[in-house]
Formats: C-alpha cells, structure tokens, sequence
C-alpha cells in the first residue's frame, strides 16, 4: 500500500490517536490523569451510594444509572476520544445508533418481561383455585 | 487571443483543475474524510472500522445485560447476589481495570512520543493490572462455585456467569492480543501498520472497561439491594 510508504500526517483524529498535529506528551497525560481522576471519584460515588443512608432507598438505584452513566461519558471523552472533532462525526453517530439499539434491547426486555410478569398468575394462587375447584 | 485559454484549464494526468471535491478557499489537505479534501486517512478509517465492530461487540454485551435485568430476582430460593458478591473483592476489580485503562491510555502518549521503552512498560503494566483482575475474578467464581452457587444452581445465576464471563474472557482475549502487541512493536517498531493495530488495541481495552462499569453498577451494586 501507498499508505505505508508515506509518512504519518498529523491532520486526522481517530479515537484514541493522541497523534494530532501539535500534540505534546505532558497535554496528553494531562487529559489522560484529568479522566482517571473523574472515573475514580465518580466509582467512588457509586460504591458510597450503596452503603450510605443519606439517599433514599428506592432513589439509589437510580443514582448508581446515572454514576455510571456519567462514568462512561468521561471514559468516552477522555480515554476513547470521542469528541466533537468534524473527523469523529462518523464515530458519535455510530455510537449514538449503538446507544439506541442498547436501550432497546435492555429497555425493552425489561418493559415486556415486567408486564409478563405482572399477567401471570403467581403458582401459589394457582394451586388455590385449584383447591376451590375441587370442592 | 488568449481570453479562451484563461477559463480553459490544462489537464494533466493526475491533476485537478477544477479543484473538485474541493471547497472554496480551502487550503488543500486540510479537510480529508469530510466530501471535500480527499478520502480519509487510513488511521481514520480503520479507527472507525474497529468502533463499529466494537459497537456491534456492546449491542452482544446488552443482550447479556437485558438477561441478567430479567432474572436478577429469579434466584430460585437459592442465594441471592446480597448472600454472595463480595463488595471489598468486587471494588478491587473494579481499581484495577481503570487502572489499566489509564496505564494503556500511557502506552498510547508513549507511542505518540515513538518511546519504545515507555511503551513497553506501560504495555506491560497494562497487562499485568488485567491479569490481576482475571486473578480476582476467577477466585471469586470458584469461591461462589465450591459455594454450590454455580451457573446451574438458578436463572439468576445462569445470567450472572453468562455476563460476567464473557466479559472476563473477552479481558483473556484482550491479554492475548496485549502480548501480541508488546512482542510485534519489539520486533517490528512503530511502523504504520503497528500504529493502526495499537489504537485498534487501545479503544478494545477502554471499551472494556466501560462495560466493566455497567457490569459493576447493574450486576453487583444494584444486584446487592435486590
């Protein structure tokens, strides 16, 4: 390939380059320690979440969404380098389908399997009818 | 006269006169990949290819977690998540991939420099972090198996070994490839196509690692208070 022969040219950005033109070492720890530092705090919210009683019990799982969430937006930006960059618009619209289909298929599940759930009768009361009918 | 020949455009092979795929003023080259500087670079375009194949990777991942959602109650009187999962074990799996992760973002700013030493040792602390965080979890799974509490044991258990294996062995494969990489940069040296493997590698382990983080919040802190 051309490709090979050629020398690398800093003009493009793909996730997780840390290549681009005018790229210094001590800015790319820098980001790469900013996103550590976020991801530990944010681990550590979740985990104090669980044990503390500051939060209302049927609230904390909805909490630890949106830690993680948040947690995976800076594991997006910070270690994937997914950002607004005009050569990442391919990537953020691929990830923004990718995020679609998951919801879905977790959403989903969950929506249709709460409402079987909630249809069938539970095996107790069954065999209870089944008492009532025999006398 | 030569007014004609001042719109007529000379044509030489390989030339573009009319500067098309070309914006106004714009200065060539800089814009490659966007419908007016050329195709893309092909570090853009296998970044891109490698995510797809990593989203397509996440999309498998949600059916694992949709599973898990479902039966995480279904325990069948056997244990429950709260009876088994060991919070001290699960926070330290939890230190060391984000630990990795940032240590191979490392390998990637040394790469960026062409330090092949530097490289190499936070390749090889990548590595060793994950290995620890294999080690964990595979103590973990024997603990809760010579427990009686193995994938056989419930729904709720099935789908617990089910997610949370797959995405141990997709850490094993993750190491194999880690190794792979330390020996062909080594050997090969930062040649273009060792970059490209490089990144494919780096956004393979962070990727990891976010999964990890809907792993621990759904399966293990949630899981917990069920």
């Amino acid at each position: 390939m051309t490709d090979e022969s050629q020398p690398y040219e800093g003009d493009d950005i793909a996730p997780g380059v840390t290549e681009a033109a005018g790229y210094s070492v001590r800015e790319g720890i820098q980001s790469y320690a900013i996103g550590l530092v976020l991801a530990a705090l944010l681990t550590a919210a979740s985990f104090y979440t669980v044990r503390t009683s500051l939060i209302w019990g049927p609230g904390i799982p909805i909490m630890l969404v949106m830690l993680a969430v948040a947690q995976m937006g800076v594991h997006l930006v910070f270690f994937l380098h997914i950002t607004s960059d005009p050569d990442n618009t391919n990537n953020a619209l691929a990830l923004a389908f990718g995020v679609l289909i998951v919801l879905l298929v977790i959403g989903g599940s969950l929506w249709i399997m709460a409402n079987l759930n909630d249809r069938v009768m539970p095996a107790g009361e069954i065999q209870q009818r089944m008492m009532q009918m025999q006398r | 006269m030569s007014t004609v020949d001042a719109f007529t455009p000379t044509f030489r092979p390989g030339s573009d006169p009319y500067r098309l795929g070309h914006g106004p003023g714009e200065v060539h080259g800089l814009a490659r990949g966007r419908g007016e500087g050329g195709p893309a670079s092909k570090r853009v375009i296998v970044g891109y290819g490698f995510w797809i194949f990593l989203l397509s990777d996440i999309v498998m991942f949600s059916a694992f977690f949709a599973a898990h959602a479902v039966l995480q109650t279904a325990t069948a009187g056997g244990p429950t998540g709260r009876d088994l999962f060991d919070p001290t074990s699960v926070a330290l799996e939890t230190a060391c991939l984000l630990a990795s992760s940032f240590t191979c973002g490392m390998s990637a700013v040394a790469t960026g420099a062409r330090s092949q030493l530097w490289t190499q040792v936070f390749l090889a602390v990548t590595g060793l972090l994950g290995a620890a965080f294999l080690a964990l979890e595979a103590h973990d799974f024997a603990g809760m198996v010579a427990a009686g509490a193995g994938p056989q044991r419930s729904a709720f258990l099935s789908s617990f070994f089910a997610l949370v294996g797959c995405h141990g062995l997709h850490v094993t494969a993750g190491l194999l490839w880690l190794g792979t990489m330390m020996a062909q940069v080594f050997v090969k040296g930062f040649r273009p196509a060792i970059l490209r493997r490089l990144l494919c590698f780096n956004l393979f382990w962070h990727v990891l690692d976010i999964i990890w983080i809907a792993l621990f919040t759904m399966v293990y802190l949630i899981g917990e208070g069920r």
